[in-house]
C-alpha cells in the first residue's frame, strides 16, 4: 500500500514539474511576451526594456525558468493587472478560493445524491420508460451549455419569478462574520442563521446549474457499472445460495458497481472548475472561476497564472487522493 | 437474461472479436458502408440452433441493430437535417445574414432589438441582421467548427496513440506522460488557455484551441485498444507468420482498433460546438462575426439577455439539438459495437 502510494506522488512530482514548464512555456508564448501582458496599454520601448530588464528577461531562457520555478514555489506571481487591480495574485487565490469550493462541493453533492440512485434504479428496471426518460434526459444536460443553463434558471427563478436572488454569495445587508471564507459554515460556526441561510438561497441556482453535467456523468456510469456487475458470475451465486434481495443489492451489486463511480467523482473536479469559470461569470459568484472568467477576457496574466497552476494541482491531487482511496476499497488496484 | 448452461452467449463474444479480427477492410469502413444481406442476424432465439452466420462482422451485426434502434435513427435523422441545412444554407435563407436591414429601426435606448414581422420570424439582432437566416448559414460554420475541431483532434490522437501502441515500451511511456499531463489540465481550462495565446483570434484559432484537447483523449483511447490488439492471437499469428512490422500495426492492429474511435469522434462533434459556444461566452471566440456561427451567436446574446432572452434562446436551441443528434447517434454507435451487447 505504502509502495502504491509512493509510486503515485513520484508520478505526481513529475507531472507537476511537466505542468510547469507548460505555462512558463505558455507565457512566452502569450501575445506580447510576457511583458507585453503586464504592461499591456502602458507598453513603451524603454518601460519595455526596463521591465525585461527587471524580470531578468536579458538571461537564457533556463536560467529564467528556475526563476520562475522559484518565484512559483514562493507563490510570488505579481500583482493582479485588471482582476482585482493591485492586489497580489496569490491573494486573489486565497481570497476566492473557499467560495470556489463552496459551490464546487454543493454541486458535486447535488450530482452524486441524485444520479446514483437515479442510475441505480435505471439499471435495475433496463428498457422501461423510467430507464428510456433518464437516459435521454441525461443526454439533454450534456447538450445543454453550461453558462445558457445557468442565464435560463437565472432568468425564470431570480429575474422573472424573484424565487431566488439574481447574483452574489450573499445579500450585501446580510453583513455576516467571516470566519472561514465558506459563508454557510461561517454563518453555523458565529451563529448568525440567517446569513447561513441567506448563502443557500444565493447558492441553489448555481449549483444546480453546475450539477447538471456531473449529474449526468455519474448517472451513466452508475447505471453502466450496476448493469455490468448485474451480469456477473458472483451475482448469480449469490441469488442461487438464496441470499436475500437486500444482502444482494447491497453487498454484492451497489458496493462493486460504485469503484468506477468513485474514480468518475475524482474526474468530475475538472469539470466543475471548468463549469464554475462559466456558471460563477453568469451568477457573479467571485470565486475562482469568476475570477478566471474575467482574467480570460481582460488578459489579467498574473490571476491566469495563478489559478491555472493551482487548478491544475488541486485537480492532480484530488484525482491522487481518489486513486489512493480506491486502492483501500478494492485491494486489486494495489497490484497494477 | 443469458443462460449459463448455454455456451451461445459466449461464443458470440468470441465470433464477434475473430469475425471483427478477421474482415479488417470491412471494420475500417463506417458501420453505414456494410449495409445489406444482413438481416436478422443476431435474433435468432432458437435454443437449439447453430448459428450459421460466424462470418459477420462486428460493423455488420452492429447495423441491422442499429436500423431498428430508434435513439439511433432520431440521432441521425438530427444529424442528417443539420448536415442537409449546412451545404444547400445560402439558398434557404431568406435574407443575407449579413445585411443591416432593420438597422434604421433600432433605437439604442429604446429599442436595442427590433422584433420579429413578416418576413423577418424571429427578428433582428443589434445591428439589425435577421436572426433566422442567421441560424441557418450559422449551422455551415457550426458544422464546420465541429468536424474541423474533431478531425484535427482524431489526426493528433491518431499520431500519438499510434506510436505509443504500435512500438511500446519506452516510447510508450514518454508519450502518454505527456498525454497524462494534458489531461491532467482541466480539459476547457486548456481550451481556453491555447484560445488566448492566439494574437488574432479568428474561426481557426478556436478549432485548434478545442482540437488540442481532444488530443490526449483520442490518443489514451487509440493507445488501449492499439496495446489489446498487440496481445492479439490475429496479431500473434501475423508476426509468427513473418509479417512485417509496419504491415502488423497499420493493416492488423490499426483498423481493429478504430471502433471506440469512431464512435468516441461522433460525440466530439458535438462537444467541440458546445466548446465553441463556451469560447465565444468568454470573449476568445472569433470576433469576425460577418458569418455567423451559433456559439458566436449566443456568445454575443449575453449582453442582452434579461431584456431579450430570445437572441440567445434560438442559437442555444439549435445548438442543444445539434449536440444531442450527435451524442444520441454516438452512444447508441457505442452500446452497437460493444461485443458485450450482442446478443
Amino acid at each position: 500500500m505504502l509502495r502504491f502510494i509512493i509510486r503515485r506522488l513520484i508520478q505526481m512530482v513529475g507531472v507537476v514539474i511537466v505542468l510547469s514548464a507548460l505555462v512558463f512555456a505558455w507565457l512566452k508564448v502569450l501575445p506580447g511576451g510576457t511583458v507585453g501582458a503586464l504592461l499591456g496599454e502602458r507598453a513603451t520601448p524603454e518601460r519595455r526594456a526596463a521591465m525585461e530588464k527587471a524580470l531578468g528577461l536579458d538571461q537564457p531562457i533556463y536560467v529564467q525558468y528556475w526563476e520562475f520555478v522559484k518565484r512559483a514555489v514562493r507563490g510570488e506571481f505579481g500583482a493582479s493587472t485588471s482582476v482585482q487591480p493591485g492586489t497580489d495574485a496569490m491573494d486573489v487565490f486565497l481570497t476566492r478560493f473557499p467560495a470556489t469550493i463552496e459551490l464546487a462541493v454543493c454541486a458535486l453533492v447535488i450530482a452524486v445524491l441524485l444520479g446514483v440512485p437515479l442510475g441505480y434504479l435505471a439499471a435495475r428496471r433496463r428498457a422501461s420508460w423510467f430507464d428510456n426518460v433518464s437516459i435521454v434526459s441525461s443526454l439533454v444536460g450534456i447538450a445543454v451549455p453550461v453558462f445558457f443553463l445557468a442565464f435560463m434558471l437565472q432568468y425564470v427563478f431570480a429575474v422573472k419569478l424573484h424565487w431566488l436572488p439574481v447574483s452574489g454569495r450573499q445579500d450585501p445587508d446580510v453583513n455576516g462574520t467571516r470566519v472561514t471564507g465558506f459563508f454557510i459554515l461561517d454563518g453555523l460556526l458565529t451563529r448568525e442563521f440567517d446569513a447561513s441561510w441567506n448563502a443557500i438561497k444565493h447558492l441553489i441556482l448555481p449549483s444546480i446549474a453546475l450539477a447538471t453535467i456531473p449529474f449526468a456523468v455519474v448517472f451513466r456510469i452508475t447505471r453502466a457499472s450496476v448493469l455490468e456487475v448485474l451480469d456477473e458470475d458472483y451475482v448469480r451465486t449469490a441469488e442461487s445460495k438464496g441470499l436475500t434481495n437486500r444482502v444482494i443489492r447491497g453487498r454484492h451489486v451497489l458496493r462493486n458497481a460504485l469503484l468506477p463511480v468513485v474514480t468518475t467523482i475524482g474526474l468530475q473536479t475538472g469539470g466543475l472548475l471548468v463549469g464554475a469559470v462559466l456558471t460563477e461569470r453568469v451568477f457573479s459568484w467571485g470565486g475562482l472561476g469568476d475570477a478566471l472568467a474575467l482574467a480570460f477576457t481582460r488578459r489579467d496574466y498574473a490571476v491566469l497564472q495563478v489559478c491555472i497552476l493551482m487548478a491544475t494541482v488541486t485537480f492532480v491531487v484530488v484525482n491522487l487522493l481518489v486513486d489512493i482511496a480506491y486502492a483501500v476499497i478494492d485491494p486489486r488496484v494495489r497490484t497494477r | 437474461m443469458p443462460n449459463p448452461l448455454n455456451p451461445r452467449s459466449k461464443k458470440d463474444r468470441i465470433d464477434a472479436l475473430a469475425a471483427s479480427a478477421g474482415d479488417p477492410a470491412t471494420t475500417g469502413s463506417s458501420g453505414g458502408g456494410t449495409v445489406g444481406g444482413t438481416t436478422a442476424v443476431a435474433t435468432i432465439d432458437d435454443a437449439g440452433h447453430v448459428e450459421e452466420t460466424a462470418g459477420v462482422s462486428l460493423f455488420a451485426s452492429a447495423w441491422s441493430r442499429l436500423r431498428r434502434n430508434p435513439v439511433f435513427l432520431i440521432g441521425l435523422g438530427i444529424t442528417g437535417a443539420f448536415v442537409l441545412l449546412a451545404i444547400f444554407a445560402p439558398w434557404i435563407a431568406p435574407h443575407d445574414p449579413a445585411a443591416r436591414l432593420l438597422l434604421d429601426e433600432i433605437r439604442p435606448q429604446s429599442n436595442p432589438i427590433p422584433a420579429a414581422r413578416e418576413g423577418f420570424p424571429l427578428g433582428a439582432d443589434n445591428i439589425g441582421r435577421d436572426i433566422f437566416s442567421r441560424l441557418i448559414v450559422g449551422s455551415r460554420q457550426t458544422l464546420l467548427v465541429g468536424v474541423m475541431a474533431t478531425f484535427f483532434g482524431l489526426v493528433g490522437g491518431l499520431t500519438l496513440g499510434t506510436i505509443a501502441g504500435a512500438f511500446g515500451g519506452w516510447v510508450d511511456s514518454v508519450v502518454m506522460r505527456v498525454v497524462d499531463v494534458m489531461l491532467s489540465i482541466p480539459s476547457l481550462l486548456l481550451a481556453f488557455s491555447i484560445a488566448a495565446i492566439a494574437a488574432r483570434p479568428s474561426q481557426w484559432t478556436v478549432i485548434i484551441a478545442i482540437a488540442v484537447v481532444q488530443v490526449p483523449i483520442f490518443a489514451r483511447l487509440l493507445r488501449g485498444s492499439m496495446l489489446a490488439q498487440r496481445a492479439s492471437d490475429h496479431v500473434l499469428a501475423a508476426r509468427a507468420l513473418g509479417v512485417k512490422e509496419s504491415a502488423i500495426v497499420f493493416r492488423h492492429m490499426l483498423p481493429n482498433s478504430l471502433g471506440p474511435v469512431i464512435v468516441q469522434s461522433t460525440l466530439v462533434v458535438a462537444t467541440s460546438i458546445i466548446d465553441a459556444a463556451a469560447l465565444s461566452f468568454l470573449g476568445l471566440g472569433n470576433p469576425d462575426d460577418r458569418k455567423p456561427e451559433w456559439g458566436q451567436m449566443l456568445g454575443a446574446s449575453q449582453q442582452f439577455i434579461y431584456d431579450h432572452p430570445a437572441l440567445a434562446v434560438w442559437p442555444a436551441l439549435c445548438i442543444i439539438v445539434v449536440a444531442l443528434g450527435f451524442t444520441l447517434m454516438g452512444e447508441s454507435l457505442r452500446e452497437a459495437l460493444d461485443p458485450k451487447s450482442r446478443r
